[in-house]
């Protein structure tokens, strides 16, 4: 064992980034969860409440809600107001098209639950074009 | 993905930057579902309020719209999810200049690309309902649900900047539901109640729609004997969409692809999850009040029919609502017209009420509306919406139309689960 982890996903958009991780197993839908005004996790109940994202390599579990969010993270990552990545066990069609609105990195479908595999506070490398996350 | 000559020449910008950008937008998308192919689709439904598209969706549709006429016009017919701002009502609710500014800005660009401002959430039920097998964009995630569900027609979640390349192009990647694979059966949940009324069914939506644990999961509801309303399966609908992400459920002897288990089912069926009356209790019960303070009753999410705009008025005439408790109803322009026309809006807001065209609750800047109003506790019947506001501040409470109604009169929640 090197000690080495990366962990492959199935598909990636967006350009490589390194960031902080900011990890929960819960779900995310832009609109249904966050505050995106002061940049904070805003469902009572989620588990990652009253968190700011902004800036984080965001890891979750799967995609839920409606399809706003797929024209704001663009109108979050435009104000600097966004997480640097998206990743997911499950992304949907509306993390999918959001993100290739935004350019901003997401992959999805790893071998593991990504979110039990890399912990809060740890620096990530995210690779979309191989759908590699990397903790650095 | 193969593209067709005509693809490829959109994609080449032979056909101006606007259905370049889109052919992008369609092929990033279909890569990383694995796509292999576009699929031609018939109509429209983009969902862009100036809430969600911020300043940053606003000036991308304004670079589009600068463009020649002949490159930014779409290519179906495409109608529009409601508004963030009704224009008459706008100033009542405390909304800003800023944000009924943006919304012009937002409509003037979509008029120049030649969309209709139908600003509707139900189009299925007053603009143009989908037909079986029909390939569809739809934006809306319980207008999506309705038209596969329902009446069978093929659409994923197309989010608005999919659902405007679909516009422009007449296309989107041919993945998920849109394929016949992707439409079977994968869990089961058998009734053993029917609901009674519209909450009952957004409830029992809402209890499936938890149950989800990814898009591609297609529940089928098993036990409901005879058919519902058109209104019953929209809020089923809604709120299983709602709360579970997923545009796509069968009922058993009801919608069209279902005739019976073996239609949906390939081989042995999967265990069913029972669902009893009180499941639906509980699910209604856990957004019982802690106490009785009530500031705002909504009916929205989705916009109400012609017929629940009738039980509204119907329920209000000849009451008159508390002076501290506002009572809105969203419905789509063709809809508040009739009303108008029939006399339902002047008993609505005789009472005191409020009606609203073009618009809904949630997609109106909830949070700045409830802020500068103070409404915090608000009540409504629709799963959807108590679903959706816990995140934008409020403390919702789901109860029966009429129970909403007897609450706002009093100025106090009465009669809802506790």
């Amino acid at each position: 064992m090197t000690g080495e982890r990366i962990y492959k996903g199935t598909a990636g958009i967006g350009d490589a980034v390194e960031g902080e991780a900011l990890v929960a197993h819960d779900n995310f839908s832009a609109r249904y969860d966050l505050d995106r005004i002061e940049g904070v996790f805003s469902r009572p109940g989620h588990k990652l409440f009253g968190e700011s994202y902004v800036g984080k390599i965001l890891i979750l579990n799967i995609a839920k809600g409606g399809v706003a969010t797929a024209w704001m993270l663009r109108e979050m990552t435009d104000r600097n107001m966004g997480p640097v990545a998206l990743i997911l066990n499950a992304a949907n069609p509306i993390m999918a098209q959001g993100a290739a609105f935004a350019n901003l990195p997401l992959i999805d479908r790893f071998d593991v639950d990504i979110t039990s595999v890399i912990t809060t506070g740890e620096r990530v490398a995210v690779d979309p074009s191989c759908a590699t996350v990397k903790v650095v | 993905m193969k593209l067709t000559e005509y693809e490829k020449a959109m994609l080449a910008g032979e056909e101006g930057p606007a259905r370049r950008y889109a052919m992008e937008q369609i092929i990033r998308v279909g890569d990383f579902f694995g796509a292999d192919a576009c699929v031609e689709i018939s109509q429209v439904h983009l969902m862009a309020d100036p809430e969600s598209l911020g300043e940053a969706g606003v000036e991308f549709l304004e670079g589009l719209a600068a463009l020649p006429h002949d490159q930014r016009r779409v290519r179906v017919p495409t109608v529009t999810d409601p508004r963030g701002v009704d224009f008459e009502a706008y100033k009542r609710l405390k909304q800003t200049d800023t944000m009924a500014e943006l919304e012009r800005r937002a409509i003037a660009a979509f008029e120049s690309f030649g969309v209709m401002m139908t600003d509707t959430c139900i189009n299925y039920q007053t603009i143009l309902p989908p037909v079986m097998g029909e390939h569809l964009a739809f934006g809306d995630t319980g207008s999506s649900i309705y038209a596969n569900s329902v009446l069978g027609a093929r659409t994923n979640f197309e989010g608005g900047p999919s659902a405007l390349a679909a516009a422009l192009t007449g296309r989107t990647a041919a993945y998920g539901f849109h394929l016949d694979a992707r439409r079977r059966g994968t869990s089961l949940f058998e009734t053993k109640v029917r609901p009674k009324g519209l909450t009952e069914w957004g409830a029992l939506g809402a209890i499936v729609g938890k149950a989800m644990n990814s898009y591609w999961e297609v529940p089928v509801i098993a036990g409901i004997e005879g058919a519902p309303t058109s209104d019953e399966i929209k809020q089923f609908g809604a709120a299983l969409a709602s709360f579970g992400s997923t545009p796509l459920f069968h009922m058993t002897g009801i919608t069209p692809e279902a005739p019976d288990l073996n239609a949906v089912f390939d081989n042995t069926l999967p265990p069913p999850t029972v669902i009893n009356a009180g499941d639906i209790a509980n699910l209604i019960r856990s957004y019982a009040p802690e106490d009785d303070t009530l500031h705002v009753v909504a009916f929205a999410g989705p916009q109400l029919s012609l017929v629940e705009m009738q039980m509204l008025s119907g329920l209000l005439e000849g009451r008159t609502l508390h002076k501290d408790v506002a009572l809105l109803a969203a419905t789509s322009p063709e809809i508040k017209s009739a009303c108008d026309r029939m006399g339902l809006t002047a008993t609505i807001e005789g009472a005191g009420g409020v009606v609203l065209s073009g618009v809904c609750f949630y997609q109106m800047y909830a949070r700045e509306i409830g802020e500068a109003n103070g409404w915090k506790r608000l009540m409504s019947n629709s799963a959807k919406l108590v679903n959706i506001l816990g995140g934008y501040g409020y403390e919702p409470v789901l109860a029966t139309m009429e129970q909403c109604i007897e609450s706002a009169v009093q100025g106090r929640i009465v009669g809802a689960a506790s």
